[in-house]
């Protein structure tokens, strides 16, 4: 088996309150893996754990053999893992293009970054369109592009997806599904929190479901689509 | 009068524009007023003035040191004062009250090392003026406004051609976001203070020349003013610290040439308070966009 993150016993305390209480997950590589759960589970704090902006209070994360636990942001943003964050968090007064650059801050080689701005343009060539735009200005569904082609800009081994359906219209969130499954089969491994639970698992190769900070099931993300319980809780019977 | 009460303007609006950039650069990255900024202006004064006066070392030499000294007090004053606090998740008014306290210090520190007499120079770095019209224009004001708009032209060029420049403008647009696109945020908040700080002292050197004497109470009252002229122009937007800088040194000069001179100082705050009432973010403010 290829693991490319390994979670041991992540725990995650906000205060008294526990986030998370020691969760352990595998992420494969070249894999979609959906983390799926109600609001306030704890989807959100085990994405920005793993992306080092917010300490871990035990256990231990490990990225490509190397132990990345309570490192800080930019080191991993360096080792390949981005985030991209709920509600999309674009820079508004900056143009598509220069959102599109700064998520290549921490690529060193310059001169690829014309390549990778050629890439993101290919994926999304409504962003294309709206290069000279401020990204403040652009619609819901294209700030979500852009804040998954700011993210791809980094060239990520894993990329994380922090609920990028949220708030977009039905035919926006098909779209973008489909081309969460394009940036996959172009060799990116996905881990992708969601809501719309039977949307992400059917685009995953593996799932687990999160429950007030502890993993209550975990399995191949067509299994757990048939699972009677997945079923009831999360897609309306 | 109205050309020499113009030149005099733009020579005095000179010292604002490049100490409100300051106060605007380190309140768009951190949306904090750094107090202490006043007292690094005070501090360039004192250590570049003493350096061209009395060390006679010539006005190259003496940016040189005041840009290093100020550059230095930036750095210690983000690392071991303000850092710490943002790592704790300290509260606005908690960072401001902390500004306040290092501007006292920074205040002391001088009175310590320099004393507190004012210090008068005959000494400046450049002599000679030229008539135009029946306006007297010294060298050395063309030299301050000339210095001004290159430094400012460098700013610009830092802040939006450059990477940390790009850095600066996303955290001060979304702090979150710039961290996990990968900026060490700590850092450039740091050289973010250390960019306004050399500002400050380049403005604090040519202010002491330009009066040919340095005390005690300049750090205050341009600093003051020079608040007023960040919070007139948009405070955040560099382009509106200048402007705001350049319009009430203006103002003051026409102010004191036609009107008087003895309320000189209070014109900028009448115009700034009629300003923000008409315009809450300033001459050239962004409004909020609520972030979803």
């Amino acid at each position: 088996m290829n693991e490319i993150l390994k979670i041991s016993n992540l725990k995650v305390k906000y205060g008294n309150i526990r986030a998370l209480k020691g969760i352990d997950m595998i992420v494969e590589r070249g894999k979609i893996v959906t983390l799926i759960g109600a609001n306030g589970a704890g989807k959100s704090t085990t994405m920005n754990t793993i992306a080092g902006v917010i300490k871990a209070g035990g256990g231990r994360i490990v990225f490509d053999g190397q132990d990345i636990t309570n490192k800080p942001s930019d080191l991993i943003v360096r080792k390949r893992i981005i985030l991209s964050p709920e509600g999309r968090q674009v820079f508004p007064y900056m143009t598509v293009t220069e959102n599109l650059k700064l998520g290549a801050i921490t690529v060193k080689d310059k001169g690829k970054n014309g390549e990778s701005l050629q890439m993101a343009y290919e994926l999304f060539p409504i962003l294309k369109e709206r290069e000279h735009q401020m990204a403040g200005t652009l619609s819901g569904g294209e700030q979500q592009m852009l804040a998954i082609g700011r993210s791809l800009m980094s060239k990520p081994e894993l990329l994380m997806l922090d609920e990028p359906s949220l708030g977009l219209a039905p035919m926006v969130v098909r779209e973008i599904f489909r081309l969460i499954r394009r940036i996959n089969e172009m060799g990116t491994t996905i881990l992708l929190v969601e809501q719309n639970a039977k949307m992400a698992l059917s685009i995953s190769d593996y799932g687990y479901v999160l429950e007030t900070g502890t993993i209550m099931m975990e399995g191949e993300a067509a299994q757990l689509l048939k699972n009677p319980k997945v079923k009831e809780v999360f897609l309306g019977g | 009068m109205f050309l020499q009460q113009m030149i005099n303007g733009l020579t005095i609006g000179s010292f604002y524009a490049l100490v409100a950039v300051g106060y605007s650069m380190v309140f768009s990255v951190l949306e904090l007023t750094n107090f202490a900024h006043m007292s690094v202006f005070m501090l360039g004064g004192y250590i570049g003035c003493t350096a061209l006066a009395g060390l006679g070392v010539g006005f190259p030499a003496a940016a040189v040191l005041a840009i290093g000294g100020c550059g230095a007090a930036g750095i210690l004053l983000d690392r071991f004062a303000l850092m710490p606090m943002r790592r704790r998740g300290a509260t606005r008014v908690s960072y401001l009250i902390c500004t306040i306290g290092l501007s006292t210090f920074i205040q002391n520190f001088i009175m310590l090392v320099f004393g507190s007499e004012a210090i008068p120079f005959k000494e400046t770095f450049v002599n000679g003026q030229i008539r135009i019209g029946n306006a007297v224009v010294s060298y050395m004001q063309i030299g301050i406004v000339a210095l001004t708009l290159v430094l400012m032209a460098l700013t610009y060029v830092l802040v939006y051609k450059t990477p940390a420049g790009m850095s600066m403008r996303a955290i001060a647009q979304n702090p979150r976001a710039a961290k996990l696109m990968g900026i060490n945020t700590d850092r450039i908040i740091t050289f973010t203070f250390f960019t306004g700080s050399a500002l400050a002292a380049v403005a604090g050197l040519m202010f002491g020349s330009y009066y040919y004497s340095v005390d005690l109470q300049m750090g205050f009252t341009v600093g003051m003013k020079t608040f007023a002229s960040a919070v007139l122009g948009g405070i955040g937007s560099l382009p509106g610290a200048v402007l705001g800088g350049f319009l009430i040194g203006i103002l003051e000069a026409l102010f004191a040439g036609y009107i008087s001179s003895g309320f000189k100082d209070a014109v900028g705050f009448l115009v700034l308070i009629v300003v923000l009432l008409i315009r809450p973010s300033g001459l050239m403010g962004q409004k909020k966009v609520n972030k979803v």
